[in-house]
């Protein structure tokens, strides 16, 4: 049933275009980035993208910092809204129960299928975003700094800065590490989306639900009134894997970010399943 | 085959399936007669174990649904409130996806499997636009395809002719009984008496939740006593058969005699012309139309009488 799963998710002209545009978007940016050599000041825009210019290597991660507050999280929360109610909607969750494929084995294949695309949308532009960054922006050494990112360009030399110039196999594994916590991020967002989407029979109505979810928690984040839940929202810690390019990385809120994530995912999935399993199908 | 024991299913306070007794026996080609609305569907989809009973008990192919359902779901093919698959992939492409879920058999024979179901529904020839341009009648097909895949011991179809030509509904309905007669068992819900009269042998009505009456058709449209006769000198006729004419009709006579040979024999003999002579059944509309009282006007079927949809639930 995984395989069927992937098939269908793969066969679907909407994966494709909506990882495509995922990809295309911070292209954009590194172009108009690359025309202009106006990088936006430290601290303002998008993370990391001020360092861009002076190394491409950078760029993955200024992608994924453009892709992550909207575009992402919206991608994920159509592709989980639609798992069921989609098959409701079009009328074929009746026939695949009655083949029968058992509704928690059909919940697990539509997990899997929803894992696979974060992961292929998170990877395709993380991927299209390091060779953008190189072709334009060439790839130069980068230091690390407890504040953030340094670039440790010839004229300054290392010794000015406090930070320890990176290798390129040290950005590779600080951007998987980010990669990662930002996928498992995308499926708290998705989690939340595939147990509406046993809910209700309109894949629309479960997305939006996910998103206004999301809204909401941004909203509550930035609110001092709301601090006594504050760490408990889902967003909360989204933008923590930019610690990872930090000089020791701080390890702190990555942690919390992928326990706040976790408890998301099994609360989510197990409401899903309880849901889902005893539901009459009626569409 | 199909065994319910005081099936009823409620949704929140609406009563939509009340006690019902199916018995469908293997081989039977049953038809599930009811107005739209009357708790067809919902009994349909509580026997393939979609939708959970509130009480009663059901038990298909010797196992107890929804419980055991998904040892006896393989050996199901079935229909339910139309046909439906994924409109951007081709019907070839559908029936392959079906095929793989769920327990299919080995992925060396798929091919020759979805060959021989578009086969059987008429859709061999068909090419490879997606379902999305199909007709009505062809989305229909596929779905009959789809329901054939695993060559079915037990067939469950929900209105399986809808939207289907008169050319269409008669190559279905032939296909139908030769399923039953290679030992399918033929479980159909329709709301068409037509349909139903000319395939089922078995039949039960059903109105407003509650199984009505369930008996085999031939039983059901038992002779009425009664006999018509056509003949081209009517006038005559009537004069000869004294008083025992019921009802006249231009040519066509009812006569209060069930021994039509007997009838035939007196007309002949007196000179009267018959062109036609046969005993009354009932039709099966008479009997729908009789145990479902004031509920009949919620019928379809061939009969002047307009078909209105009630409740929403079906």
């Amino acid at each position: 049933m995984i395989g069927v799963e992937l098939v269908k998710l793969a066969r679907r002209p909407r994966s494709w275009v909506s990882i495509l545009l995922l990809c295309a978007l911070p292209t954009l940016v590194a172009v108009f980035v690359a025309v202009t050599h106006l990088a936006p000041p430290p601290g303002q825009g998008p993370a990391l993208l001020s360092a861009v210019l002076s190394s491409g290597a950078l760029f993955p991660a200024a992608a994924l910092a453009i892709v992550l507050p909207v575009f992402l999280p919206v991608a994920v929360a159509v592709v989980a809204g639609d798992s069921i109610a989609g098959e409701a909607g079009s009328g074929t969750l009746r026939y695949l129960l009655a083949r029968p494929v058992g509704r928690t084995r059909l919940l697990v294949a539509k997990l899997v299928a929803l894992v696979v695309y974060t992961l292929a949308a998170v990877a395709l532009v993380t991927g299209t975003a390091y060779l953008t960054g190189i072709m334009l922006f060439g790839a130069q050494p980068v230091a690390a700094t407890p504040s953030g990112l340094t670039t440790s360009n010839l004229a300054a030399g290392a010794t000015t800065l406090s930070g320890t110039a990176m290798s390129p196999t040290e950005i590779a594994l600080r951007t998987l590490g980010a990669v990662s916590f930002i996928v498992v991020s995308m499926l708290g967002v998705g989690a939340i989306a595939l147990f509406l989407s046993t809910v209700t029979d309109s894949a629309l109505g479960a997305a939006l639900g996910a998103l206004a979810a999301l809204v909401t928690s941004e909203v509550l984040v930035t609110l001092n009134a709301a601090s006594a839940v504050d760490p408990y929202l889902p967003t909360r810690y989204w933008l923590a894997w930019i610690d990872f390019f930090r000089e020791p990385i701080v390890w702190r809120n990555i942690e919390r970010g992928f326990a706040v994530q976790g408890v998301y995912v099994v609360v989510f999935l197990g409401a899903a399943w309880a849901h889902f399993a005893t539901k009459d199908i009626t569409s | 085959m199909i065994v319910t024991r005081a099936l009823t299913k409620r949704y929140g306070r609406l009563l939509v399936v009340d006690q019902v007794d199916l018995d469908v026996r293997e081989g039977d080609r049953y038809g599930f007669l009811g107005p739209n609305g009357s708790g067809k569907t919902t009994v349909v989809r509580m026997l393939l174990g979609l939708v959970y009973a509130t009480s009663g008990e059901i038990t298909v192919m010797g196992r107890p649904v929804p419980k055991r359902v998904s040892e006896v779901l393989p050996s199901i093919g079935s229909l339910v409130e139309g046909p439906s698959a994924y409109g951007h992939l081709s019907g070839r492409a559908n029936l392959a996806l079906i095929d793989a879920a769920g327990k299919a058999g080995s992925r060396r024979t798929r091919r020759r499997r979805i060959g021989t179901a578009l086969e059987r529904a008429g859709l061999a020839g068909v090419d490879s636009r997606p379902v999305k341009r199909y007709s009505l009648g062809m989305r229909q097909r596929l779905g009959l395809a789809a329901a054939l895949l695993r060559s079915p011991r037990l067939l469950i179809l929900d209105e399986p002719t809808n939207g289907l030509d008169p050319q269409g509904i008669r190559e279905i309905r032939d296909l139908l009984a030769e399923l039953n007669a290679a030992g399918t068992t033929v479980f159909m819900s329709s709301h068409q008496l037509a349909e139903v009269e000319q395939l089922c042998t078995r039949v039960g009505i059903v109105d407003r939740g509650r199984l009505v009456k369930q008996d085999d058709l031939a039983a059901m449209r038992a002779p009425t006593g009664r006999a018509i006769v056509r003949t081209p000198d009517p006038d005559r006729a009537v004069a000869v058969l004294d008083g025992q004419v019921d009802h006249r009709d231009a040519d066509r006579l009812l006569v209060a005699d069930a021994d039509t040979a007997a009838i035939n024999a007196r007309l002949v003999a007196a000179g009267v012309r018959v062109s036609e002579i046969t005993a009354e059944r009932r039709s099966l509309e008479d009997v729908v139309l009789s145990v479902t009282g004031t509920g009949s006007d919620h019928f379809g079927g061939p009969g002047p009488v307009p078909r209105t949809e009630s409740r929403g639930t079906s």
